[in-house]
């Protein structure tokens, strides 16, 4: 009972705040909504018995993506205002195809026969984690190691896509250089004789 | 050395010597062009001598595929080897005329240019050839048919500088399509209702198809293949109407015109025909259509024979006129007889026009009969050679025209007492034929090698005019390397006929692979002549005498030219039908040349301008340039767009899912 | 009693709302790039609850593949988000029609 509970609470928390993710004005609030969605769906994982996976996706997405994307979010100067311009022109179409979905989808859902095994029939001897890493470490080690190349894949894109080039319009300072100078480089005394050219590297090179 | 390395080793021989010459011919030297292209030749001479050993006396005989080119479905066409009598015996008389003819072209091409070239056509040639008479399906025979007469436009075209050289090839070529029209078409047919181009299958599937008729028609199906195969067979080996192009083919340097236009190429239509005998004897109709084909070109292509000046055209036309005896046998269903004729045919009509290629080169590559003449004793072994070509042509025992052309007789002769249609008039043209070929043959003999020598008055001419030293110049024998060709064509021009007569007759060298009509096996049975008896009944035949008299008609009007004269005056109306070649090359160019062009330009302009490229081509290119200008409007940039359009897509999945879950 | 069903129109509902998300939003990109992430959250739903009532860890494992894939998607997304407001000043959808015919 507790559960039935739990679960109608959660989904309602979910669905509220993911709707909030695509209404809202402000884009930082957005995020913070699908953080809030995130770490939902995580206790709803928790109850389907994948521990593992609702701890990963907290701190994976929340930890790491969620806070990404708030970086960007504040980092990029937006404005807010303007931003849900046009929101209300496309609503009928987004209702009309939100709804040929979830009918479509709700029809698929019933028009089948429903699963009615229970929960508890997973092995309660061995932790999910454990079961989930056996299977991957032997099973799945090939896909384990295309996953990980896609995530170093990801990293030197990102990098490589963001990287400022250090051109030779960018102007910054050589510390060493600064620290080693001393007055005479800096100050060249010349007697300057009437109507006479002087070059300034001659003094310069001395 | 056994099997199939043999037949490879003489396939390929000639293919790799003609390559590695095209190629790099002019880099190697005339030399080792001539050499290494005669010694590619040898080595499938005397593999070939072998084969024939191997098949006519032990009867190995051997039909197999050497290499898969393409499968469709459940046809497989492929490269193969039928090996059998038939084969064996045209591969010995290809290679040993083409040997004779590499060796001779050394001596009659000497300061030509594009000498290694030519070697590498004439090998290439050999090889084209030795594919034809090689293949067992329609396919490989319908490469080497083309193959051949690839090569043949490339030779008559060899001096490509040369006006003439190139109406002729070009006419050579166009003609022959025709035929090949023809061809194409009929190998269609037999794929359409035999299902299958090797020649065992559509043998054995004939029977089935005996009867059956061409949809939509009332025709007898093999009847109608064999009158469209007959067709390429008429383009190649020259009947009437496709003829024309052959006399015209003497633009061609002559060891080509030896080689492709008198012993091999032209036989192709007569190989083909005997190879595939048994279809042929299903139909009396064809063989009625081949045997009046075969007559009028026996007869009437040989009257033009006689008034021809160039030396070349006069054995051009004599040639036309034994191919028209070959077709007469074929179209008695002597096809045996047909072959033994095509084999001394190539051997004595090879001689004759390399004797008379051996007159040009003596005479500085002039060609008119007008200026030749008292040659023999400065040619002594041209002259005797060509006389024995000339014997044998005519047909005087015992050389091996006279064994061949009796037996075409005495099957025209059986197919008549047979009542088969045309038989009667195939008796009377190549009857008259004999007396013909004699009157031509020896005019020429005369001409060229007695008399007047008139080249004497030429070169006189020549003198005060521009070169002295010209005059100076007598005709002097050709060198070793033209008359030893000569020499060995003379030889079995004399003997090959009465060797060969029994077997051929009987059929037994061709035993297996080519199958005479049944009232031509009784027909021979009840006669079965030997070569001695046949040369001692000659004596009391008509065949004989009726030569004789050609030949005394001949030498009449060549001891009194009046009477000659008065003679053509006398039937000038003919004489002028005669010298216009009975108007073909006009009919073809005055009245069937318009024709085919307002054709094309009225397909030019309807079907290619109108219809492919206003319609087709510009046609859909415009229509999707106009829906497509349409279409990009749903292409705007904007990503939410996409979005939509692949969300609608989803959706449409996802209908059809729930549908097949109710489903 | 919680079945499956519940976890699946869950889903379901999770999923719609975010393809509303992507039609409602056409001046935000980032609001776009977080519809995807809920998108690719509501089809893990399904995995997970097929693989908790199926008993079969591969759905779990497919999750976490998942997850993995759309990290990295979501560092290349918003890499090229970045590299798009440096260059446009603007992370408004409209200004990118650069793909119009």
């Amino acid at each position: 009972m507790i559960t039935n509970l739990l679960f109608y609470i959660f989904a309602t928390i979910l669905i509220s705040s993911a709707i909030c993710v695509i209404v809202v004005k402000n884009p930082v609030h957005s995020v913070l909504y699908l953080v809030l969605t995130f770490v939902t769906s995580s206790c709803l994982w928790m109850m389907l018995k994948a521990e593992f996976l609702s701890l990963a996706l907290i701190v994976i997405y929340v930890g790491a993506v969620m806070v990404l994307f708030l970086f960007v979010v504040m980092m990029l100067d937006i404005d807010s205002e303007n931003i849900k311009e046009g929101f209300f022109a496309n609503l009928p179409l987004a209702i009309t195809v939100g709804v040929i979905v979830l009918g479509e989808i709700i029809i698929a859902l019933y028009g089948r026969p429903i699963i009615t095994e229970n929960i508890n029939n997973i092995n309660q001897n061995i932790s999910n984690a454990n079961q989930l890493g056996f299977e991957l470490y032997t099973h799945y080690s090939y896909p384990v190691e295309l996953a990980s190349i896609i995530l170093l894949l990801g990293l030197v894109i990102a990098v490589a896509l963001t990287l400022q080039k250090t051109d030779k319009k960018a102007k910054y300072q050589n510390i060493n250089k600064q620290v080693m100078v001393n007055s005479k480089d800096r100050l060249v005394l010349l007697d300057i004789k009437n109507n006479t050219a002087v070059d300034i590297n001659d003094g310069a090179n001395k | 050395m056994t099997g199939i390395s043999i037949y490879l080793t003489i396939i390929l021989a000639p293919l790799i010597t003609s390559i590695t010459t095209g190629i790099f011919g002019v880099k190697l030297g005339k030399t080792f062009s001539h050499s290494f292209t005669i010694l590619g030749v040898l080595i499938a001479t005397i593999c070939s001598y072998i084969v024939l050993y191997q098949v006519q006396i032990e009867h190995h005989v051997y039909n197999g595929a050497l290499y898969t080119w393409l499968t469709v479905g459940t046809q497989t066409i492929s490269v193969g080897i039928l090996i059998d009598t038939l084969t064996s015996i045209m591969l010995v008389v290809v290679t040993s005329v083409s040997l004779m003819v590499h060796i001779y072209t050394i001596g009659y091409m000497a300061h030509e240019e594009g000498y290694e070239r030519f070697f590498s056509y004439i090998s290439l040639f050999t090889f084209m050839m030795i594919m034809l008479v090689t293949s067992n399906n329609f396919v490989q025979l319908f490469f080497g048919w083309e193959g051949v007469g690839l090569v043949s436009y490339l030779l008559i075209g060899f001096y490509y500088k040369k006006e003439s050289a190139i109406f002729a090839n070009l006419k050579a070529f166009l003609i022959n399509r025709i035929g090949d029209l023809g061809f194409l078409l009929g190998i269609a047919l037999v794929f359409m209702y035999c299902g299958s181009l090797y020649y065992t299958d559509v043998f054995a599937k004939l029977h089935t198809i005996r009867f059956d008729i061409l949809f939509g028609t009332n025709w007898n199906i093999i009847t109608v293949m064999c009158i469209l195969l007959f067709i390429g067979a008429m383009g190649k080996s020259a009947q009437f109407p496709l003829h024309v192009w052959l006399p015209d083919s003497m633009e061609g340097p002559t060891p080509i015109s030896a080689l492709i236009h008198a012993a091999t190429m032209v036989t192709a239509g007569i190989f083909m025909v005997a190879r595939l005998s048994p279809m042929y004897n299903l139909s009396e109709t064809a063989l009625s259509v081949i045997i009046y084909a075969g007559g009028i070109n026996c007869f009437f292509l040989g009257i033009l024979g006689i008034i021809q000046n160039d030396i070349k055209r006069v054995v051009a036309y004599s040639t036309l006129s034994q191919l028209g005896y070959m077709t007469v046998a074929l179209g008695c269903g002597a096809y045996s007889v047909a072959i033994f004729h095509l084999m001394t045919h190539a051997f004595f009509k090879g001689l004759l026009f390399l004797a008379a290629g051996s007159v040009i080169v003596a005479m500085h590559h002039e060609q008119d009969m007008r200026k030749m003449g008292g040659l023999a004793k400065y040619m002594p072994v041209t002259y005797i050679t060509m006389l024995i070509g000339s014997l044998a042509v005519v047909g005087i025992p015992p050389f091996a025209g006279f064994f061949s052309k009796d037996m075409i007789l005495s099957s025209a002769v059986i197919a008549y007492h047979n009542h088969i249609p045309g038989a009667s008039f195939a008796v009377f043209t190549t009857y008259a034929s004999i007396f013909i070929t004699a009157l031509y043959s020896f005019r020429l003999l005369f001409m060229t090698f007695h008399g007047k020598e008139r080249f004497l008055d030429e070169s006189h001419h020549h003198n005060h005019e521009d070169n002295k030293h010209h005059a100076s110049h007598k005709p002097r024998e050709s060198p070793f390397v033209i008359t030893l060709p000569l020499v060995l064509m003379a030889i079995p021009s004399i003997i090959v006929g009465g060797l060969c007569l029994i077997g051929f007759v009987t059929g037994k060298f061709v035993f297996g692979s080519v199958f005479n009509v049944s009232w031509i096996v009784n027909g021979f049975k009840e006669e079965a002549p030997s070569a001695i008896e046949m040369i001692k009944e000659s004596v009391i035949h008509l065949p004989l005498y009726i030569g004789l008299s050609g030949l005394l008609v001949a030498y009449i009007f060549y001891k009194n030219p009046n009477i000659s004269n008065k003679f053509v005056q006398s039937i000038k109306p003919i004489y002028n039908i005669l010298d216009k070649k009975y108007y073909m090359d006009d009919l073809y160019i005055k009245v069937l040349m318009p024709c085919g062009r307002i054709l094309g330009k009225f397909l030019w302009n309807i079907g290619d301008i109108f219809i492919i490229d206003g319609l087709l081509v510009n046609g859909s290119a415009n229509l999707i340039n106009r829906y497509s200008k349409i279409l990009r409007k749903i292409q705007n940039g904007f990503i939410n767009s996409y979005a939509i359009f692949m969300i609608f897509g989803v959706i449409i999945m996802l209908t059809f899912c729930t549908n097949l879950i109710f489903g | 009693m919680i079945g499956i069903n519940h976890y699946l129109t869950l889903a379901a509902i999770l999923f719609t709302i975010s393809i509303m998300g992507l039609l409602l939003n056409r001046k935000n990109i980032i609001i776009i790039l977080m519809s995807i992430e809920l998108m690719l959250l509501a089809v893990n739903f399904n995995f997970i609850a097929f693989s908790s009532f199926l008993n079969d860890s591969a759905g779990q494992i497919f999750v976490f593949f998942t997850l993995t894939v759309a990290a990295a998607e979501a560092a290349v997304g918003l890499a090229i988000l970045i590299l798009l407001f440096r260059n446009l000043r603007s992370i408004n959808v409209k200004d990118m029609d650069k793909l119009k015919g």
